[in-house]
């Protein structure tokens, strides 16, 4: 459970993007097909090239829906409702747990990059319980 | 039979030789035992482990940590040979620890954090590629002689 303390520290790593939802969600995006390539089976829709703008897009598109989780944290199953009915009766990205987990390591990457010393064993704790949760979340109506 | 480009071989060691060892491994085991901590069920004679401060700061933690990078180390300089370097110790963590595999592919990916916030934008996303690569292989190496 997130627990007061993890939730101040999601929003403080959050607020010290500053602007660069877009850049992070796209390497976020990015390193997830070069460490786990059969994530790409998901795309096969997309030019999953390096700095295609698809995949600027679809990565901004997913880190602005976490901005939008981590506003609201004390009620993430409402907050995204409507993805969680998009992953589980459309995407269907199977099994949830694993691809969602590849991502979630993506991203923890992406911020150790960015904030060097000050991604904390405290604040590493927070985001991966946090990731934990939205993609339980995300799970939710599988079955 | 695992096979590593050259690229992928310069990757690893260019990194591995700009490494810490010591204090990578410790904030590596130390970051497992706060990130998930029921693992620290495998470490009851470690003394405090009771707040991320008591567990960074716990000595026989870092020794402990140091002792595991190490031997990731020994991995790195027989890539080729993952399974043999790994064939003792795989038996070791079945047959005396009792580890569930799964724990090798959570500290693997906690390294690669690690890694990260060491290293920052030289930790480029071919550099986690090959060590994920290489993470994921050596927690294989780990698991392969559990029975």
């Amino acid at each position: 459970m997130l627990t007061a303390e993890d939730k101040k520290l999601i929003q403080q790593v959050w607020g010290k993007l500053g602007g660069a939802e877009e850049d992070v969600g796209a390497e976020t995006l990015w390193r997830m097909f070069c460490s786990y390539p059969p994530t790409k089976t998901y795309f096969p829709h997309f030019d999953l090239s390096q700095g295609s703008d698809q995949i600027r897009v679809h990565g901004k598109k997913v880190v602005c829906a976490l901005g939008t989780a981590i506003k609201n944290l004390d009620n993430l199953s409402q907050a995204l409702s409507e993805l969680s009915n998009l992953h589980a009766y459309n995407l269907r990205v199977d099994p949830p747990c694993f691809s969602l987990q590849f991502l979630s390591q993506c991203l923890q990457v992406v911020l150790a990059t960015r904030l060097g010393k000050e991604y904390t064993p405290e604040v590493h704790s927070a985001v991966d319980k946090f990731m934990s949760a939205t993609a339980s979340v995300l799970a939710e109506k599988y079955r | 039979m695992v096979h590593w480009t050259a690229e992928e071989k310069q990757l690893i060691t260019g990194l591995w030789g700009k490494v810490n060892v010591e204090e990578c491994g410790a904030e590596a085991l130390a970051r497992l035992l706060i990130v998930y901590p029921w693992t620290q069920r495998f470490f009851d004679t470690f003394g405090n482990l009771s707040s991320p401060t008591a567990i960074v700061g716990n000595p026989k933690v870092r020794a402990h940590g140091k002792k595991v990078l190490t031997s990731f180390g020994e991995a790195i300089k027989n890539l080729d040979n993952l399974k043999g370097t790994y064939s003792k110790l795989s038996e070791l963590h079945c047959d005396k620890l009792h580890v569930d595999p799964e724990n090798f592919r959570l500290l693997g990916d906690i390294l690669i954090v690690v890694l990260a916030s060491h290293f920052t934008k030289d930790f480029t996303p071919a550099c986690q590629a090959v060590w994920q690569k290489l993470v994921g292989l050596v927690a294989h190496a780990l698991a392969r002689k559990y029975h």
